[in-house]
Order: C-alpha cells, then structure tokens, then sequence
C-alpha cells in the first residue's frame, strides 16, 4: 500500500448527501478480477452519457477539477454496498483523500486498506472546505496527516481526528496482514485452542 | 457481580483473540462466507504472497451476485464473458484452497445470507462475516454478522481475524403487535425511515421488543438484513426457542453432546437487564403501516397510503437530494403513492428471497393474473425453489404470468441480464432504490413481498390490505 503523509491536490466539491458506492462504481464493472483500471469508470453514470461521452457540468469533467486528488462530499458519503471496488475506483483515478461531516462503515475503513485517507469534520469546517473546493483552479488543499491538518487556499487551516493505528499504518504504508501476523499469531493460536475447548460446535 | 452487558458486548467479549495497547482488536471469525464478486482480487492477493486459507473448514463459498436464472444456466456459454471468469475463478480457488463449496450445479446454491443459514453454518453467537454488505442477515441468529472489504476478506482468509474497533450499543425496540398486513420489510424499513440511512453509523442494533420476538427467523432475518441500509455496522436479535428450532438438524449444526453444550452457551446471550445503551429508539408495531420508497435512498419511506413528498418539507442537504430523487423517479409531490403505474415486479434478493416470504406473496398473487409487463420471482437458494414447489406456489405464480427463475442475487443488484431498462420502473423486494442500481435509470420502490405482489396484480401500487 502507498504511504500517505502530505497531499497537496485540487479538491473537487460534490455537495450531494448519500453518494452511494453504486453511484462510485456502478456494479457493471464490478466483475473484474483486478484492482486496477477502474478509474476510467469512477462515477460512471454521473460522469458520462449512454454514449460514452461526458457530462459537462459534471464536476470531475470541468477543466480546474479533472485532476482532483481531494473530494470533499456531502453527509454519509459511500453508503451502500462493501464493493472495495469504490475506493479502488477512487485510488485508480487519483483521489487520495475525501471529506465529509459522515462516511458508511465499510467504506471508511475500505479506504484506510488502500492509502486513502477519509476525513470526518464538523458541519462548520465541512462548510468552509466546500467553499473552497468551489473556487475551481483555486481550489487546492493541502491535507497532512501527521499533523492531523487541512489547510485552504486563504491559509486557514482544520485540524481533524483519525484513529491512531489507522494513522501508523497510512504514514508507513502498512500491511494489515502482514502486521497480523507478525504481532498476532501466537494470541490466535491461543484463542483457537481455547475456543475448540468451550465451544467445540463451531 | 461482573458489569452487565449488551448481547453484541457478550459475542465481542467471547471473539477478542488479540488486543493491541492502543485498543484495537483482532476478532476471531467463526465462519466466513464468501461469493464470486469480492473474492478473486483477495485469492490472488493470497497467491502472490505464498499464504494459505488458515480455517478452510469455516469458509464457505457459493457464487450469487453474478450467475443467470435462467434455465439451462449450466451451460457457461450461457454468461457473459466477464461473469463466467468470475464465477471460474471461485470455482478454482474453492478447489485450490479446500474450501465448502456449492457451484451452481448443487441444489443447495443459492444467495449466500440464505445459503449460510439454510445449511445450518451460521448460528448463535457467531461472528459471520463476508465481502457483502447485506451479511448483517445473519444477526437474527443472535450472531455478529457484517460485511467487510475485500482486504478484510484476504485477511480474514489469511489470518481468520479481522481488526476492529468495538461499535456502540444501540436499541431498536418494537413493541406490541403488528396490525394486518404489516411484516418484517415494513418494520425494517420504518425504522431507516425513522433514522436516516446514518443513524445507526459507528453503532451495532439490537432489535428487540414483542413485535420483533412474535417474527419468525425468515422475518427476524429480513429485519437485520437491512441494518446496514440505516448505516449499522451490524444488526442482531437475542436467540430463543424459534432460533433454536430452526438451527436443530440442519446439515451443520451441532449434534447429540454438542447440541446440549451449544444450548445451553446459546441460552447466556441476550443483553442484560442493566446493560448500557449508547443510543434508544423506540416505534410501537401498532404505528407501523405497510410502506413503500419513494425516493433513491432506503430511508424514504412512506406509508402506502401517502402522497409524495415536497422535497422543501426536508431541511438541509436533503432538500437537494429529495429534488434530485424525485426527478430521477419521475414523480411529483403530492401524488398519491397508490397512483404510481408499475411495469416490473420483482420478488427475491437476501431481504425477501426465502420461503416465508414466497408465500406471503403467493397468497396475494393465488387465482389472478398479473398487470405488470414483466413479473419475477427468484427464490434464494435452490432449496426454498424446491420446496415453494412442491407448496404449489410456483404454479400459482406461474398461473398468474410469473417468471419463475433458479436461485441468485438477480434484479437486486442486476449485475447479471436481470436489468431494468431505463425509466422502467419496479416494485421490489430488494434493499437498496439508489440511483441505478436495479439498471441504468432503472426507478425502484423498495416494499414487502405481498405488497410487491399486489402492485404486480393491479398494475399500480397498491395497499395490500385492500385485497386481504
């Protein structure tokens, strides 16, 4: 996994509550066997017609916002459906980091599992930060996570909260498994023993 | 005198296999199911790291999300390209790794939330998890049950934990009775009604409450197949006698000695009378009415007997998401929801799939023909297809113009043929309205089965209590 420490990046505004992971990545393209390529389709139905061809007022087809690293959404952003196929689509076209007042569950912590960074903030600070992701080619944000920051264009700047494992293991670019394996195993071979004794059924 | 505890404290407490100084956990999981769509990136992940399955006797696979219903689905020729590698590349890791398996030549196939209790995998007290989002099924086993990543699926194979930190204790409590025609859907859907499709985030719902215990475990199972629709990370109900009936003899359910042991354990879970509650709700079964969506958002939900709304009697964000969803649905405040025309009828998915619900539906449907363009019903797993046939309720759904489909996830999700044509609109007994998701531009109203059963007769929405 790609570390995460300072990003520096447009971010692009999408004020809209409940972006659902199947507004992300629409299931059609959820049968692939990679984690790659699915950039190409990130927000597909919002983003381009039948044809193929794009949705103008589209916010990531306008031209300040088409290389947006940062969205910055509305409340209870990537509710629906576990598909780690939404932050892979999000990963695969650039988006390292996103904020919002709410993420769903499943897709909070999908993201942490590749080098993105969601970002919970109060309703004020959400307000002010999608003020600036309005300001088109002025939008850039720089977002640091070891210090816990967001700061805008004016200068002004939002600390935020993020669990600290989940912290560690973004700066450093962390395998979960492998970490598990290392620190866990022996804690599991115990537990499995125990369980198999008091409660042999399972 | 230990702290009293919550039902979700007592299951977490029993799974903690490993706990870092900083209080995050490696959970044991007991069973991990797995199908075709969130799988192969996690095998492949295994496979370039020289890792094996740790517990392939607790994971089982069955591929759903993705393989026809239609007859003669043996044949692969029959799926698209891109779905036959899926379900190709499951059927070879399942064999390479020796997990449980059941292709779809096996008469057990069918969704995974209904093939997992069906075979008697899951059971009280458990903690369940699989690469879908509609795991939360399983909590009305008195199991913790939720969906996870396909990073979490590849550690889970890798190592059988998962790392978590612990969700808060809430209460959904239903009191008293259910008026007529009132059932599970209704009840799960009034309650997203009720907290928004985020009221219940960085929570685990207990529902409780006479409305919820007089259920069975098809209904108990809808109810906390939507928990994760009001944003919980899982939902669960406090096993009892009606659990414990529906377990004993199932193919992989505990026998003699064990059975005695896995009893009495399973007799300690409920949440204590003192436990602490994060966060209340209470709605009186007396208060519920069947409902209907409106909106591409599971917590639009009406009474059938409403107008649609006016997205200004909303307050914030939601004003322009009300706006937005009823454009896409095509609707208009203040028309009554009994006057929406309906051109497809879709019954099935891990909400409403299993045999309970094909009755409820057969009842309303008995002796009549449809109204719609199109009607299906796709049972859950082979077997409740089986058994709704030898009922005699396939004939009376195909009497009455129904499809009559094999066993899968279908118009749900509608990643296989099974697809709404654009403006198509459909009632549903599926979980999710979100823009697209039955098809593209496809409009969805999310109901119960004998409310998606009346609507297929008269050809509009339709209070089920009108034909009781």
């Amino acid at each position: 996994m790609e570390k995460f420490t300072k990003l520096t990046g447009v971010a692009a505004p999408m004020p809209l509550v409940n972006i659902d992971t199947d507004m992300i990545i629409p299931k059609q393209f959820l049968k692939t066997i990679k984690r790659t390529g699915l950039g190409a389709n990130l927000f597909d139905e919002m983003r381009f017609d039948r044809d193929g061809n794009e949705i103008e007022d589209f916010v990531l087809n306008k031209p300040a916002y088409r290389d947006a690293q940062i969205i910055v959404a509305g409340d209870n952003f990537g509710c629906g459906s576990s598909r780690e196929h939404a932050p892979w689509a999000l990963l695969d076209f650039g988006v390292r980091c996103v904020i919002s007042t709410s993420f769903a569950d499943i897709f909070y912590n999908n993201c942490f599992k590749n080098g993105i960074l969601p970002i919970v903030v109060s309703p004020e600070d959400h307000a002010k930060l999608m003020d600036d992701a309005e300001r088109g080619s002025n939008a850039v944000l720089t977002v640091d996570l070891e210090s816990q920051t967001i700061t805008g264009p004016d200068g002004g700047e939002v600390a935020f909260e993020v669990d600290a494992f989940k912290k560690h293991c973004l700066l450093n670019g962390l395998d979960d498994i492998g970490l598990t394996m290392e620190s866990a195993a022996p804690s599991i071979e115990a537990f499995e023993a125990k369980a198999s004794v008091e409660r042999p059924w399972v | 005198m230990p702290a009293p505890r919550t039902l979700y404290d007592k299951i977490w407490d029993d799974h903690v296999a490993h706990e870092a100084e900083d209080g995050t956990c490696r959970l044991y999981i007991d069973r991990h199911l797995v199908h075709e769509v969130t799988s192969p990136q996690a095998f492949e992940g295994l496979r370039i790291a020289g890792r094996n399955v740790r517990a392939p006797d607790k994971t089982i696979a069955v591929p759903d999300h993705n393989v026809p219903t239609t007859a003669g689905r043996e044949d692969p020729a029959q799926m698209p390209e891109d779905s036959r590698i899926q379900v190709e590349a499951l059927d070879k890791n399942a064999k390479e790794f020796g997990i449980h398996y059941y292709p779809v030549t096996d008469i057990r196939q069918g969704i995974v939330h209904i093939v997992g209790p069906e075979q008697g995998w899951t059971l009280p007290g458990m903690t369940v998890v699989c690469g879908d989002s509609h795991t939360a099924t399983h909590g009305a086993f008195g199991a913790l049950a939720h969906g996870i990543g396909t990073s979490e699926v590849e550690h889970v194979l890798a190592t059988q934990t998962l790392i978590q930190k612990k969700s808060k204790n809430m209460k959904v409590e239903i009191t008293g009775k259910l008026r007529p025609g009132v059932t599970a859907k209704d009840i799960t859907l009034s309650v997203i009604g009720e907290t928004g499709t985020a009221g219940g985030t960085g929570y685990v719902i207990e529902y409780c409450g006479e409305a919820i215990r007089d259920l069975s475990m098809e209904g108990r199972m809808t109810v906390c197949n939507m928990a994760i629709e009001g944003g919980a990370r899982a939902g669960l109900i406090a096993p009892d006698e009606k659990t414990f009936e529906y377990v004993k003899g199932r193919p992989h359910a505990p026998k003699g000695a064990q059975w005695e042991a896995a009893l009495a354990y399973w007799k300690t879970l409920y949440s204590d009378d003192d436990a602490h509650w994060d966060k209340v709700v209470t709605i009186r079964g007396e208060d519920i009415a069947p409902v209907v969506t409106w909106g591409t958002s599971p917590e639009d939900v009406l009474p059938i007997t409403s107008e649609v709304p006016a997205p200004e009697s909303f307050d914030g964000g939601k004003v322009g998401a009300a706006e937005r969803s009823l454009d896409y649905m095509g609707l208009t405040p203040g028309q009554k929801l009994t006057d929406i025309k309906i051109d497809t009828v879709f019954i099935g998915s891990c909400t409403n799939g299993r045999i309970e619900d094909l009755r409820a539906a057969a009842e309303v449907v008995k002796g009549k023909k449809i109204g719609v363009k199109r009607a299906m019903v796709v049972p859950g797993s082979g077997l409740v297809r089986a058994q709704a046939e030898e009922e005699g309720l396939a004939d009376i759904f195909k009497d009455a113009g129904f499809e009559w489909r094999m066993a899968g996830c279908s118009m749900c999700l509608a990643m296989n043929p099974d697809q709404l044509a654009p403006e198509e609109r459909c009632a549903s007994t599926s979980n999710r309205n979100f823009e697209g998701r039955q098809g593209f531009k496809g409009r969805t109203h999310l109901m119960s089965p004998a409310m998606a059963a009346a609507a297929a007769i008269t050809g509009h929405l339709t209070d089920v209590r009108e034909m009781m």
